[in-house]
């Protein structure tokens, strides 16, 4: 048994297929010559642009200004020029505004945001300010801006701050990597976070196949018991937020509700990590590391890219893609977005390129459900999942939501040890769409 | 450059799947009762054989024949009319005419299954349904049970040792001879019943795989099992000269084909452990209180149908708990 905790119901145990690239270690991917920069990276409200074809931009020049609180900017990620400001593919699959940048290769800097060497000294306010102008948002793969999460309304108290450093998706390694090579700088900006509330204490999640990344990671916090490294039982998903909340602080987050209604602010290693650097040494996110990997990819990496990145330079770098490549997913397998094309741009959510060969590709039709109940078991948020997708597919709107469809966190859990091969996900995702239509018709 | 297959598969996520689907399911059931069918036809002999047969040729051929007049694909090889065809006979005496196999296999795929809209949408087992209606209809060829080959066990009459029990009480007031059943034989299999239910031994060997695999639960069998043994332990209690002992009514009749591979049929079986609970003990009571005090030597069949039609009540107030629904914070 293991030693580690973890949240209480449901979950699932899929390989880990992090072996490809566990061990390698992050490497530069180099420069495109052409960039492709969408203006909405984040949750929230795209930035609008303000750069014109034409224009020469230096690295980390704003190239998209926020709209609004709940929205960040983009920066440019190299220097170069600017080619076209027009939709283009995005990995959210509907084509998105973007701002095409032809790289000069100087890769020039524009002068970074005035550093805050010393931010224990700073006010909270001008760090929450520094972090929004940054463009910084969760790594994790969420993309929500993180200057939004950390600005919690008065009422609410935060006590707790924990990192995720568990990557809980099989095949990526990316925050595994991470916290090997950079743990000194997500600490620093864990000591950031932490300052933000006042705390003096946080906790770090991290899966136990990291042992080495507990390891170091613990070897980097001291002895100050200031950051307490948690080791967690290795369980799909225990990287959800609510799950990683319950697994360490045993507090559960009520229905509906944030973390911070029970005083909990999650955020990723990586994001801890930009937030140093936002900080720290004044850089906006231009980059971050992905996990390229699956069976289709000649040679799995770890690439540290800059924003805007096409996928197809990725892969390229990484040896190309097998023959049987038949799926490219962004992200990793239970969570990702599937691709039609490569030439769709790296984000800042981008945290895996999975390359499925056709042998791990499932194609057959759903069958009947049997009523097996492993849909039910699986489900980390308690929920009948077999339940939701035969009223949403008999068209019973009320239904689903009487089944709670709106707390379905997406994981895909129940559709991976699903024998009839039911989209289960897919369901529960258009289900949560109608329940919101009705229930704003309904005016709730 | 790389040059990426077109089109790429497009789908909604997860894009990672555990290994078992219907069929694999479907067909490791199958596996399972190979013990009990091999002995039952070690037991019965070539007619065991030919029952056996017929009833899973009929069941395939009616799935196929209902699935054509309802404009469905053809699904015979995902395994659950094979199945269905081989619960059936293993519920069947060895010296079943072949038209009442057919007609078996017939009411179990149209009045079991197909009627209902087929595979998942049947409220009761299919199997079950046949050989109740069977017993309702032709209760002389349903009871006709010859004994084990004689190389078995010399002296063990056709009678089921529970259709002894209650012939000799009905007619005697007690057990009499009747009360003195040889355990090992029972587990063993060497004595009357239907094709499948008589070696206790072959049906725990088959289960073991399935509650190994994880196919069936151990809850409903464990509960099943449990209640038929406590109810009937304490009215043996009390009358020990008119009820046979616990021990010997978990080993025969149905009661172990039915507790753990009938009432486990994920179908018509509630979708919560608390709810396969409340299932199990409902069938077990039941099928005490059939033995004990009905008309039939048997109950188990009737057990389970009348529990199989309590599922979606079951399955509504045994609803899992929802994360973050906590009693201070529900809105």
């Amino acid at each position: 048994m293991s030693a580690g905790r973890t949240f209480k119901r449901g979950g699932v145990h899929p390989p880990g297929e992090k072996h490809r690239t566990a061990a390698v270690a992050v490497e530069d991917a180099p420069l495109p010559e052409r960039l492709v920069v969408p203006v909405s990276q984040h949750i929230g409200a795209p930035a609008r642009p303000v750069v014109k074809k034409g224009d020469r931009v230096l690295a980390g020049q704003v190239l998209a200004e926020a709209v609004g609180f709940v929205s960040v900017p983009v920066h440019a990620p190299t220097s170069g020029t600017v080619r076209r400001v027009d939709v283009a593919p995005h990995p959210m699959g509907t084509p998105q505004p973007a701002i095409e940048i032809e790289a000069d290769g100087d890769d020039a800097w524009a002068e970074p945001l005035e550093p805050i060497p010393a931010p224990e000294a700073a006010d909270p306010s001008v760090l929450r300010r520094r972090i929004q102008e940054a463009g910084i948002v969760g790594l994790g793969g969420a993309t929500f801006p993180t200057h939004v999460k950390l600005s919690p309304p008065p009422e609410a108290t935060i006590d707790a701050v924990i990192l995720n450093g568990v990557e809980c998706e099989p095949y990526l390694t990316a925050d595994h990597r991470l916290m090997l090579e950079a743990a000194g700088e997500i600490l620093a900006g864990l000591q950031i976070v932490l300052h933000l509330f006042g705390l003096e204490r946080g906790w770090v999640g991290i899966e136990e196949n990291k042992p080495d990344a507990i390891a170091e990671m613990g070897r980097r916090a001291g002895d100050g018991g200031w950051a307490e490294v948690v080791p967690l039982e290795i369980k799909y998903p225990q990287g959800a937020e609510k799950q990683l909340i319950q697994a360490v602080l045993g507090r559960e987050v009520p229905s509906g509700a944030l973390p911070m209604a029970v005083g909990a602010v999650v955020q990723n290693v990586a994001t801890a990590a930009a937030i140093h650097a936002a900080v720290v040494r004044g850089r906006p996110l231009v980059e971050r590391v992905v996990t390229v990997t699956g069976p289709g990819v000649r040679e799995p990496k770890n690439l540290r890219f800059r924003v805007g990145t096409p996928v197809r330079h990725l892969v390229d770098r990484c040896g190309g893609l097998t023959g049987d490549v038949a799926k490219v997913v962004l992200g990793g397998p239970m969570m990702g977005l599937a691709q039609h094309t490569l030439d769709v741009p790296a984000i800042k959510g981008t945290s895996g390129v999975l390359c499925l060969t056709r042998d791990r590709v499932r194609t057959a039709p759903a069958g009947p459900c049997l009523r097996c109940g492993r849909c039910v078991d699986a489900c980390p948020m308690g929920l009948e999942p077999t339940g939701i997708a035969a009223a949403i597919g008999a068209d019973l709107v009320e239904e689903a939501d009487r089944y709670h469809a709106l707390d379905c966190i997406e994981c895909g859990s129940c559709a991976y040890v699903c024998p009839a091969f039911i989209p289960l996900v897919q369901s529960i995702r258009y289900a949560k769409g109608r329940v919101l239509s009705w229930r704003r018709k309904r005016g709730r | 450059m790389s040059l990426e297959p077109r089109p790429l598969t497009l789908s909604s996520s997860p894009h990672a799947f555990a290994g078992d689907s219907t069929a694999r399911i479907m067909w490791t059931v199958v596996a399972a009762l190979a013990p009990a069918t091999a002995w039952g036809i070690y037991a019965f002999g070539p007619r065991a054989a030919w029952v056996t047969a017929l009833a899973v040729a009929g069941c395939a051929g009616f799935e196929a024949v209902f699935q054509r007049m309802r404009g469905r694909p053809v699904t015979v090889s995902d395994g659950s009319a094979v199945l269905t065809g081989l619960l059936l006979a293993l519920n069947l005496p060895a010296a079943s005419p072949w038209w009442l196999v057919v007609l078996g296999a017939a009411v179990a795929m149209g009045l079991g299954k197909h009627v209902f809209g087929g595979l998942g949408q049947n409220p009761f087992n299919p199997a079950l349904v046949a050989r109740v209606v069977l017993l309702v209809s032709f209760p002389v060829q349903m009871t006709t049970w010859s004994a084990p080959g004689s190389f078995l066990a010399d002296g063990i009459s056709g009678a089921t040792p529970l259709g002894a029990a209650k012939t000799a009480v009905a007619t005697a007031g007690v057990l009499g001879p009747a009360g003195h059943v040889d355990l090992w034989a029972l587990a063993l299999g060497a004595h009357g019943g239907s094709i499948g239910e008589v070696s206790a031994i072959a049906l725990i060997l088959g289960a073991a795989v399935l509650l190994w695999r994880r196919i069936i639960p151990w809850d409903i069998p464990a509960a099943f099992i449990g209640a038929t043994l406590l109810v009937t332990g304490a009215v043996w209690e009390l009358h020990p000269d008119r009820v046979l002992d616990p021990l010997a009514q978990i080993l025969t009749g149905g009661l172990l084909l039915g507790a753990l591979f009938m009432a486990t049929d994920m179908v018509t079986s509630p979708l919560t452990r608390k709810g396969r609970w409340i299932f199990g003990l409902g069938c077990g009571v039941i099928t005490a209180a059939i033995r004990l005090w009905g008309g039939y030597p048997e109950g188990v069949s009737f057990a389970i149908l009348l529990m199989n039609a309590c599922v979606p009540l079951i399955d509504r107030f045994t609803r899992p708990r929802k994360f973050g629904w906590v009693k201070e914070a529900a809105p």
